[in-house]
Parts: C-alpha cells; structure tokens; sequence
C-alpha cells in the first residue's frame, strides 16, 4: 500500500543517484588520467627502461608492472600474445612499480639483470616462480635467488650491481614518474601515451587495435 | 481495544522509515567513497561498516508488516556502531593519543581523507548517521509504546 510506495520509491531514487554519481565519477576521472597522461608524455619512458620489440614498431605499450603483482603474471602472456599477432608493429617498455612492501628488492635484481642483458629472461622466471615466492601478496625477496639459476646470470656481478646507488636511482625514477602519471595500481598500460579507459584485458586489447589501425 | 494499538503502533512506521533513510545514505555513501572514489577503507570503517549495513536490512524487514521489536534488532547494532564511531572521531580529534590506536598497518585510522565544511570528516558523517538512527528508532520506540 501507500508505506510501500513511498519505501519503493525512496529505494530506487537512492539506487539511481548512486548510479548517476558513478557514472559522473567515472567519465570525470577517465577525462582527467586522459589530461594527466597527456601533459607527462615526455616522462612515460625513460632510456633506462627495458624495451621488447623493434625500435621502429609504432605501437608503444608502457607498462608499469611489480614482479610481486599476481595481476601483472596473468597480463604478461597477453601482452606477449598481442605483440605476436601484430609482429613488428609494437613494442614493450616496462617501467617499476615496487608497490608490495619488499617488491623494491626484487625489483632492483631485475634492473641489475638488465646490465646483463638479462632482463626478459629474468622476469619470466621471476614471473613463473612467483607463487612460491610472493604467494598472497606478502613477497619474500630472499627467495628468489632460488627461481633465478636458470638465467645464467653472473651472480656476483648481480649482487654488486644492486647495491648500486645508480640502481636505487632508477627505481626512484620509476616510483616519481609513476606519482606524477597517477599510477596506483599494478598493471597500469599506456598505449602510445594513452591510458586504459578502465581496466581490463579487452580494453588493453581494444586500446592496442585502435593504435594499430591510427598508426599503419 | 480493536482498531486504535493498529493505529498507535502505526505511527512508529515513519521515524522506522527515516533510520532507514539514513542506514542505506550511509551504505551507498560508504560503497560511494570505497568503491567509486577508491579511498580504501580504514579498521574502524570496516567495523562501523559491520555495524551498518546491516540496518539496511533488518529495518525493512521490521516494516513490512510493522514489527516493533525490530527496534530489539538494530538498537544493538547501531549503539555498537556508534561507539565505534566515537571513539574513531576522537582518535581522529586527537582526543585519543596515537599510541594506543589499533590500525598502525593498511591504512592509518588518523588520516583525514575528506574533509567537508572544515568540520565534516568520513568519521565524524558515521557519527552523525549513527546518532540519527539511534535517536529515531527510540523515538519509534515511545511513540508505538504509547
């Protein structure tokens, strides 16, 4: 009768404000990471990044990624996927987002292994070890020297390099630029400067298909 | 003695309807910051939380038909709210020294993640949303004892 009228209605006018201000929300924050990534292009990459892919490829994904980050595991073979479904066309640069409390270590291992040359090879086995080392979000940097033997990487030299004030820079660098683009969360992709419109597989696909098409 | 305890106990319905008003502007202003603005949720939100939403529930369920001992149900849980509300505003306030604040990982209970009008922080609107439900529920509490 009349009270459920009146409840019904109060419901679903409290329901549709909420909508409407998440919508509001949403579309106002896409339009501000838009501006954000736009005033920073020059930042995105720096020559200290590993990059994957040929120099003349078109198509730029920037990625900053954590090697702690379960996410960014599941994203890595995608990421690879679509760079083989438009081979030479894109390439790859991963930045550092140290976020889980220890990741930092980690993180300068894989930047010392680029002095070798060895940064992919790195990562993926940082990547297929992963839930032996950083299970539930809780990384153990300690152990990864376990997961790594199969690199070839000079231990020594990998030891020396990452107590280099230099590698402590670059990850600085990294976290600075991630501040200054609004990066929060790992895996955050730019494509050619853009962001993802809102996170998902299909949208990085849909972002990279967009470029693809704008750029060949 | 036939219609008018119908008619008296009736009267509780709109103050019920108003905590309730109150419970899920709560609820979706909580969802609203958490999960739209992502500002993550601190210990004593998620406590308050516990003690909140539930009220969304439990109060329909004492209106239709009018039960006047849903105000039994949620009394509890909205005082237990508002203690917790009480004691994060004054942690927040600075009443209460830092040293004895339970959240020293995750995200700090002290920081002041909104502030509107200069006074209205997340904590203090919890505080406010959980006096209004108290007040409300023993006004329908008078008015269908009568």
């Amino acid at each position: 009768m009349n009270q459920k009228y009146i409840f019904g209605i109060a419901a679903a006018l409290m329901v549709a404000v909420f909508a409407t201000a998440t919508l509001v929300h949403d579309s106002d924050k896409s339009a501000r990471r838009d501006e954000v990534a736009d005033q920073n292009r020059s930042i995105l990459v720096r020559e200290h990044s590993p990059t994957l892919g040929e120099a003349e490829a078109r198509v730029h994904i920037v990625e900053f990624l954590d090697p702690a980050c379960e996410t960014c595991r599941d994203f890595f073979p995608y990421v690879k996927q679509l760079m083989a479904a438009a081979p030479g066309r894109i390439r790859v640069s991963v930045r550092y987002a140290p976020f889980h409390d220890g990741s930092e270590q980690v993180v300068k291992l894989l930047a010392a292994a680029k002095l070798q040359g060895k940064f992919w090879e790195t990562l993926e086995a940082l990547f297929a070890a992963q839930p032996n080392w950083a299970s539930h979000h809780n990384p153990q940097p300690d152990m990864v020297w376990n997961f790594i033997n199969g690199v070839g990487l000079d231990i020594a030299k990998l030891r020396a390099d990452m107590a280099d004030p230099a590698i402590d820079a670059i990850v600085r660098q990294d976290l600075a630029d991630a501040r200054t683009l609004n990066v929060t969360k790992t895996p955050e992709f730019f494509v050619n400067g853009r962001p993802m419109p809102s996170f998902g597989y299909e949208q990085l696909k849909q972002l990279v298909a967009e470029e693809l098409d704008s750029q060949y | 003695m036939k219609a008018e305890p119908v008619a008296s106990s009736q009267a509780g319905w709109t103050p019920l309807f108003g905590a309730w008003l109150v419970a899920a502007s709560s609820m979706l202003g909580a969802l609203f910051l958490g999960e739209v603005m992502e500002l993550p949720p601190c210990v004593l939100c998620w406590w308050q939380r516990i003690a909140m939403f539930p009220l969304v529930l439990i109060l329909p369920a004492g209106m239709f038909p009018l039960d006047r001992s849903v105000i039994r149900y949620a009394l509890p849980l909205t005082l237990a709210g508002w203690l917790v509300a009480v004691f994060h505003v004054l942690l927040v306030a600075g009443v209460i020294p830092e040293r004895i604040q339970p959240c020293a990982r995750g995200v700090s209970c002290k920081e002041i993640q909104i502030e509107w009008f200069g006074f209205l922080t997340i904590p203090m609107l919890s505080l406010i949303a959980f006096t209004l439900i108290a007040g409300l529920l023993l006004f329908a509490q008078h008015r269908m004892s009568r």
